[in-house]
């Protein structure tokens, strides 16, 4: 009888059986949808002659791409010209995700403003943007800056030296160097060193209790780095001006309409969800905190920095990644109005070898690592803020 | 030295403060937020101008500057809002390149369709009736629409278009994209490690990629994947790639629904007999579903402007077809403004109606649960 239970419909009822029975399911018929799709696609790629693989990548590309971050001539490969989108990809997405937080967080407070018509506007701010369609809001702003905007002979000098027109916005710039990379590298390091000090100062004052003048010392750590490159390097300081000529603008940089209806797109759209983001997380800390700071004597400021803020981020900081997440993927909207991010590369790439499967892979691929640094790096960060539970 | 009997003594000389009058208080309660500090006062007469110069722009591009009459040529010497635009163009806006005579056959589609709609929001009708509701609403729209039956012609896919296409692309997407989200949902918190890792991979992958790459996949790699001879209705792709990314996020919805279910659920589930189909299906699920069904209804309003992409891959979608009555060889660069804030205030009444259903329900399951 024992062995009667594990033969036949008996064994149906065996849960592990049934478990792996349905893995072996589940992955078979998955491969076998796989190789059905497989044997589709050889068919038809062997029917219209297109080639395979990744070879296209070092061919010569032969498209001109408008404004590029990294140098590229027609002349350069296909593979260059993929580079070349996801730096103009990233270099957007990162100044949409700077100008997104910074206006998110002022319009997440002033959503909570005691003042009623604040609190009104920035409510009024936020609705207008979620409810509308960011496809829409682009095709608004660059429609605007290109038919409202007067031509460039005519541009409105709306700061000395900063002039807008329907081809966008022209700012003064610096002519970057190498040494410039270096002068910048050493900023950085001054900030590090400057934060290093910083944490060594609390440390020490907080084993030995004694109170120091510190900031002496952390603005020495942040500015010796930077001034000693300046000297040993001693960069070149021309900046160019933009001047306006009978017909046109020369010098300094320009911001061309499809970057600036892009770039205040994403930041306008993000910034609106960052700021309810905000505002709830601030909600979330009870009224208590505010109470028991006030009552220890701190400023509204410094309850704002040393108690609320640390404990909203925790609450801030895993939906803000989602929407960091939704702003970079959105950046593929760019397509849209002409900005040659990663998708408008690779569609031109596309159409000119035929090789759609290479394209899309490549560019789902760079997206999806992409997006996993994003989210391993907040992460990263949330793990270093959320609530140590002992 | 003060103590605390000098205080009370000081405090019983103080003279007694009057209480103000009501009509006093209330506009002490009024201002005080408003100019109650420099700094308030300042913000205050900020916002106000703000405000001041948007109702000012407003008012004197919808109502003084306004062309009211005339055509194109009217419309271009004025700086208004342009009404002979709407006049001549709202229909082809809504309804796009459909034919013209049979657009009283969308019409109908459309209001059967926010028919079904509304009965759905309100709790009090929640049953299974509803699903016979919507099984009746989709065979009739979709009849009034395709057509080719009772006598009504027969209009290809191709002359869909307008609001009722974004309307049928964000109402197929979630309809058919829900249940399959659920199935996601349900596998990726599954014990069996294989079905568990084949959801992730899905979801991850479809969530970390956007959506224009999933519609692009659609219309580009879709075709190469069939056998030869088979062709895929362009619309139906579009609709594919829409379902396919609604799963997704809806699944991770219905992931933190399940989640939040307490394991004694489950359990007891178990202790009653119940196989793992039954248990989800009669005790973990409803319950699962109705804590998702807030961020549930916020997937749809993203949804419901999410199918504007379509654009892009060439459907004429609401926001396609206003843009396209814009380049109008008569309006072209005319009526810039008065399309998009067209469509733009169709999508805001649309979605801010949405949002606040929202909000009701998120109230409503706050009370059920006290």
């Amino acid at each position: 009888m024992r062995v009667d239970a594990m033969s036949g419909t008996r064994l149906l009822y065996n849960l592990r059986f049934r478990a792996i029975l349905y893995q072996v399911i589940a992955v078979g018929s998955i491969v076998l949808l796989g190789l059905y799709l497989f044997s589709n696609v050889s068919q038809k790629l062997a029917e219209q002659n297109i080639a395979t693989g990744f070879g296209y990548l070092s061919r010569e590309a032969g498209f001109v791409i408008s404004q590029t971050l990294i140098d590229y001539k027609p002349t350069d490969t296909y593979g260059h010209a993929i580079l070349a989108g996801i730096v103009n990809t990233v270099w957007v997405s990162a100044w949409s995700v700077v100008l997104a937080t910074i206006i998110g967080l002022f319009v997440g407070i002033a959503r909570l403003s005691r003042n009623p018509l604040l609190a009104l506007l920035a409510f009024l701010y936020v609705e207008a943007l979620r409810n509308v369609p960011l496809l829409l809001y682009l095709f608004l702003w660059y429609a605007l800056i290109v038919t409202s905007l007067p031509a460039v002979r005519e541009a409105w000098e709306i700061l000395p030296h900063v002039f807008l027109s329907n081809s966008g916005l022209t700012v003064p710039s610096l002519l970057w160097t190498g040494a410039h990379t270096i002068v910048l590298l050493a900023l950085v390091l001054g900030g590090a060193l400057g934060i290093f000090v910083h944490r060594r100062a609390t440390a020490l004052r907080i084993s030995t209790g004694k109170t120091r003048t510190t900031w002496p010392w952390v603005a020495l750590a942040l500015l010796v780095p930077p001034m000693l490159a300046i000297l040993i390097v001693q960069p070149d300081l021309t900046v160019s001006l933009p001047e306006k000529g009978r017909f046109r603008l020369t010098g300094g940089a320009q911001l061309r309409p499809e970057f600036t209806a892009l770039l205040v797109g994403l930041a306008l759209s993000a910034s609106a969800g960052i700021a309810e983001i905000v505002r709830s997380g601030i909600l979330s800390v009870r009224k208590g905190q505010w109470e028991a700071a006030r009552a220890l004597g701190l400023r509204d400021g410094l309850t704002m920095r040393l108690v609320i803020l640390p404990q909203a981020l925790r609450v801030i900081i895993p939906p803000l990644t989602s929407s960091y997440l939704s702003l970079f993927k959105n950046s593929s909207l760019a397509i849209a109005i002409g900005y040659p991010d990663l998708v408008m590369v690779s569609n031109t790439t596309m159409n000119q070898t035929g090789q759609a499967i290479e394209g899309i892979a490549i560019f789902m691929l760079v997206y999806l690592g992409l997006s996993i640094m994003i989210s391993l790096f907040m992460n990263w960060y949330n793990s270093r803020v959320a609530l140590k539970e002992r | 030295m003060t103590t605390a009997t000098d205080i009370a003594e000081a405090q019983l000389k103080m003279p007694v403060r009057r209480e103000p009058d009501i009509g006093r208080r209330l506009l002490h309660r009024t201002l005080k937020p408003l100019i109650g500090t420099p700094l308030n006062a300042v913000i205050t007469l900020a916002c106000l101008w703000v405000l001041w110069l948007g109702a000012k722009g407003a008012y004197g591009w919808l109502v003084t500057r306004a062309v009211t009459e005339g055509g194109a040529q009217a419309c271009k010497v004025g700086n208004g809002a342009c009404w002979p635009f709407y006049e001549a163009k709202l229909r082809f806006m809504i309804f796009g390149v459909y034919p013209y005579d049979e657009q009283w056959r969308v019409l109908l589609a459309m209001i059967l369709f926010l028919g079904a709609m509304g009965i759905t929001m309100i709790p009090r009708f929640w049953s299974r009736n509803l699903l016979v509701l919507w099984g009746v609403t989709i065979v009739a729209t979709a009849i009034l629409i395709g057509g080719g039956v009772f006598g009504l012609s027969y209009v290809p896919t191709t002359q869909w278009s307008g609001l009722p296409l974004s309307f049928l692309l964000s109402a197929v997407g979630l309809a058919f994209g829900f249940p399959l989200g659920v199935v996601l949902a349900l596998a990726r918190s599954s014990t069996l490690p294989a079905i568990r890792v084949i959801a992730i991979i899905f979801i991850e992958v479809i969530r970390g990629v956007p959506l224009i790459s999933i519609l692009f996949m659609a219309s580009v790699m879709l075709p190469l994947f069939m056998p030869s001879g088979v062709t895929v209705d362009k619309l139906l792709r579009a609709q594919i790639a829409i379902i396919i990314f609604a799963a997704a996020y809806i699944a991770e919805a219905v992931r933190g629904g399940l989640q939040a279910i307490p394991r004694g659920q489950h359990e007891a589930a178990s202790a009653m007999g119940l196989h793992y189909w039954q248990a989800m299906r009669l005790i973990v699920l409803p319950q699962a579903l109705k804590i998702a069904i807030p961020p549930l209804v916020n997937i749809s309003i993203g949804f419901f402007q999410d199918t504007t992409l379509v654009t892009i891959i060439g459907l004429l979608d609401f926001l396609s077809t206003v843009r396209t009555a814009m380049t109008d060889p008569n309006w072209v660069g005319i009526a810039v403004l008065e399309g998009y804030v067209f469509a733009a205030f169709v999508f805001l009444v649309f979605s801010y109606g949405m949002g606040a259903y929202s909000r009701f329900l998120e109230r409503r399951m706050r009370l059920g649960h006290d």
